[in-house]
């Protein structure tokens, strides 16, 4: 079962890199006219004009066989998470190899799942690429045999902290991904050089803020309640909901700066750079919860088996 | 702070004057802006808290880097780098964004009711300045069909001759509220369960027990405003401890479960009842709930006199070095003359390592023995019961033993390995703040989706009238998100639908 589940990961991984392949292709060819630029009513949520663009747009066959291989790739890895948890007899997030999976299967989903809602084949090197990083990290530093869990993390609350987690991680790299191509776009706009390198592949400035902050208004309620959840089992497992220990620090960190980010955005003089700023901080934080802490710090939090 | 809540008065002179100023003051610091800032420094506050060892959670870690940077240590420590979230300035910054967030809350409730009183303001003259703006061509009864359909769609219409006004996602401006209101009670839970909470923690033998009593505690910690003497009055008696472990592989030796079962009775004299608890499944006393930590083992040793006189029997703690339990402790024999006293190790698998000397490779007791160094002497009293100074002490001898197993010294003592229990680390804590800091974080989840979910906005039609039947149909958004361009794009189509059929 734990041999299925790791060649089942293997082989989601060499799809992964197929589909990373597809989508450089993809973006490389892509061209955005710029008179596809906002007409009135597109605004965030819309059907997307972008879709309605001629069917022989460049880039966009090779972008549609990297989404297909990238839902081919997720259901590879979501039938080893199974494996995974069928060869231990739990719930498989109980180490930080498992987490791992988790976070990469969630960060694709979430950007699958919002990709059939709008175009967003332009951001795929992005999401591709930070899932392959982490079941990189996961296969080579991370991986711990199947294992039952530690008595301390035999909880439900804490099946639904970490999902919840691994759910935020993956809106969290998505929403990093509208942000950098947000500040790439609003450069180029604010310089008038929209129309090439880059930023020409790229929707507009005004669509991405929207995406970003859509993306973010999603996550921060799940992340709260990740906190939370994370708060309410801690205080099974040891009495006390909120000690301070590197993790919780940090995922508090976390929240104050996206919280910073949703008032930047309404706030005057901080609108635009300087909020996305804030929100790429953010995911920043988030990096240093899920590695830094891991690797660097000693808490109650550190899982077994790295 | 009622008289401090006013909005702000424009028609003032360049003369501020003590009382303009404090205007000024409470308006910079309930501003959107100042929150701003509060919210990232309090982000940048706390991340001396994670890179710098904490007392609250560890302060054996806090003694090392001292000892380690004896220069630098002292300043750092003056500026609470090992305390931060007690810190003055940590505290200075939360205490600004609480008041900044009290004095953002009254003002924007005041409003909201306000505006929930008043029906949706009317359409502005020119509408195609609006965000979201439609033309369409329609019929008379364009109005009736879009006064339905927002209805019907749960708006909130104000009708006129020509036009319609309609909001939506109050909701929103609740939820918003809810939260910011919710996030002070949550400070407010946390400060409660610091004031009036305490946390202690026991060892126990199996066998043994013990009763809510500072002198019965091997830690305690107190809130401000706890009476020490006031602690619950129950007793604890541990009947059964249980651990079981991986048996193989990478992970062997990994705890896997712990079980134990207590006796329990609330007060001097109630029934004793059993309950069994685990880890994550305290056992729950009188407003205290009872946490089962970790666990080791304790040697049950008998010391007898050459006559027959039994001086020492008594399981005694050891505390575990490694994952594998490796335990070390010790037993001083108050009643031997001379003075007697046994350090120990006790290996629950035992192995000895040509580098490390004996040490346990399991955790569970497959293979148990003691290994005993005794001492004679002028034992010194009080101090750790975990170590032993023996520089000033004479060595008698040293010797392995298994379970049932008796060494006996020059003078005729013995030392009898009896056997061995279990013991468990307990936590103990009572944390009148909890449910309130429960509740309140359910509100704040509650509020912020509410708050980013739904979307507050404004929709207006027009009639133009003229030659043809022209409609215009325009929105604006009141937060954040785009839903008001699928508003006004759903209110054209049916407009525009209704024109075509006709
Ligand atoms: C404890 C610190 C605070 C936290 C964690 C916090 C968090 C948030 C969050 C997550 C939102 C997003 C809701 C939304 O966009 O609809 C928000 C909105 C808002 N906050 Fe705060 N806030 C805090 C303090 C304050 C303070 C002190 C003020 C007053 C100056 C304030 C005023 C506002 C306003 C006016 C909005 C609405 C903005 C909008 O609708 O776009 N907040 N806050």
């Amino acid at each position: 079962m734990a041999q299925m589940s790791n060649a089942a990961v293997y082989a989601s991984m060499l799809v992964y890199t197929l589909a990373l392949f597809a989508f450089a292709a993809s973006l490389a060819a892509r061209r955005v006219p710029l008179a596809a630029k906002q007409p009135v009513l597109v605004g965030a949520g819309g059907p997307d004009q972008v879709k309605a663009a001629p069917e022989e747009e460049p880039g966009r066959r090779s972008g549609n066989i990297a989404l297909s291989l990238t839902w081919l790739a997720t259901g590879l890895l979501i039938v080893g998470f199974i494996f995974r948890g069928l060869a231990a007899e739990r719930f498989p997030l109980g180490n930080m190899y498992e987490f791992s999976l988790g976070a990469a299967i969630a960060v694709a989903l979430v950007y699958l799942v919002a990709s059939t809602r709008t175009d967003l084949r332009w951001l795929g090197v992005w999401v591709v690429g930070a899932v392959l990083l982490t079941l990189g990290v996961a296969v080579t530093l991370l991986y711990t045999e199947s294992a039952q869990l530690v008595p301390a993390l035999k909880s439900w609350w804490l099946v639904i902290h970490v999902s919840a987690a691994a759910i935020s991680g993956g809106a969290f790299t998505l929403s990093a991904g509208f942000i950098g191509a947000y500040l790439v776009r609003q450069r180029a706009e604010d310089r008038g050089r929209a129309d090439s390198g880059l930023a020409a592949r790229l929707p507009s400035a005004e669509r991405l803020d929207a995406l970003s902050y859509r993306t973010i208004a999603f996550v921060f309620p799940v992340w709260t309640f990740a906190v939370i959840a994370g708060a309410i089992w801690a205080e099974n497992a040891w009495g006390r909901y909120w000690g301070w220990d590197p993790k919780e620090t940090w995922a508090f960190i976390t929240w104050v700066i996206y919280a910073g980010y949703l008032h930047a955005r309404s706030t005057a003089g901080w609108k635009g750079r300087k909020a996305a700023i804030i929100g790429l901080i953010g995911f920043t934080a988030f990096l240093v919860n899920y590695f830094g802490v891991n690797f660097f710090a000693t808490g109650l939090h550190s899982y077994s088996g790295v | 702070m009622t008289a401090t809540i006013e909005r702000p008065s424009r028609s003032r002179g360049p003369k501020l004057g003590v009382r303009g100023w404090l205007r000024w003051g409470w308006r910079s610091l309930t501003s959107m802006r100042t929150a701003l800032i509060l919210l990232l420094l309090l982000a940048i506050a706390s991340i001396p808290g994670s890179v710098f060892p904490q007392r609250g959670t560890d302060p054996g870690r806090v003694q090392d880097y001292l000892t380690a940077n004896p220069t630098l240590g002292p300043w750092l420590d003056r500026l609470g780098v090992f305390d931060v979230f007690a810190s003055a300035w940590f505290a200075a910054v939360y205490l600004l964004l609480c008041i900044s967030l009290i004095g953002c809350i009254i003002p924007r409730t005041a409003e909201f009711v306000r505006v929930v009183r008043r029906p949706p303001p009317p359409a502005p003259s020119r509408l195609s300045r609006m965000p979201a703006y439609a033309k369409v061509t329609g019929t008379a009864g364009a109005l009736d069909i879009a006064e339905d359909f927002l209805r019907g769609n749960r708006w909130r219409v104000r009708r006129t001759d020509d036009a319609i006004a309609a909001e939506k996602g109050y909701l929103h401006e609740v939820g918003n509220l809810l939260f910011h209101l919710c996030f002070i009670f949550l400070l407010l839970a946390v400060a409660v369960g610091g004031l009036f909470g305490w946390s202690a923690k026991v060892i126990v033998v199996e066998g043994k027990g013990f009763t809510g009593s500072l002198t019965q505690f091997d830690s305690f910690r107190k809130g401000r405003l706890v009476d020490p003497d006031q602690i619950a009055p129950f007793s604890v008696v541990l009947e059964d401890f249980s651990a079981t472990f991986q048996e193989t592989g990478q992970q062997a030796g990994s705890p896997r479960q712990f079980n134990a079962k207590a006796l329990v009775s609330q007060r001097p004299g109630s029934p004793q009842t059993e309950q069994a608890f685990s880890v994550n499944s305290p056992l729950s006393l009188d407003g205290v709930k009872v946490f089962l930590t970790g666990h080791g083992y304790a040697p049950e040793i008998r010391v007898t006199r050459a006559d027959g006189t039994v001086i020492y029997d008594d399981a005694v703690v050891f505390l575990p070095r490694d994952g594998n339990l490796t335990s070390a402790g010790v037993v001083k024999v108050p009643d031997a003359d001379p003075g007697l006293a046994l350090t120990g190790l006790f290996l629950p698998t035992a192995t000895i390592d040509p580098v490390q000397g004996p040490i346990s490779t399991f955790p569970a007791a497959r293979d148990p023995r003691l290994f005993l160094g005794a001492f004679t002497g002028d034992i010194p009293t009080g101090g750790s019961v975990y170590t032993l100074d023996t520089s000033n002490l004479d060595r008698i001898g040293s010797k392995a033993l298994r379970p049932g197993e008796s060494w006996e010294l020059p003078d005729g003592t013995t030392v009898e390995f009896v056997g061995f229990r279990d013991f468990a680390n307990l936590s103990l804590a009572h944390d009148p703040g909890r449910w309130l800091a429960l509740i309140a974080a359910a509100l704040v989840v509650l509020g912020v989706s509410m708050s980013l979910l739904l979307q507050r906005r404004r929709v207006w039609v027009r009639m133009r009238s003229g030659g043809d039947t022209v409609a215009e149909v325009a929105g604006l958004s009141r937060s954040g998100g785009g839903r008001v361009h699928d508003d006004v794009r759903e209110i054209s189509t049916l407009l525009a639908g209704t024109s075509t059929e006709n």
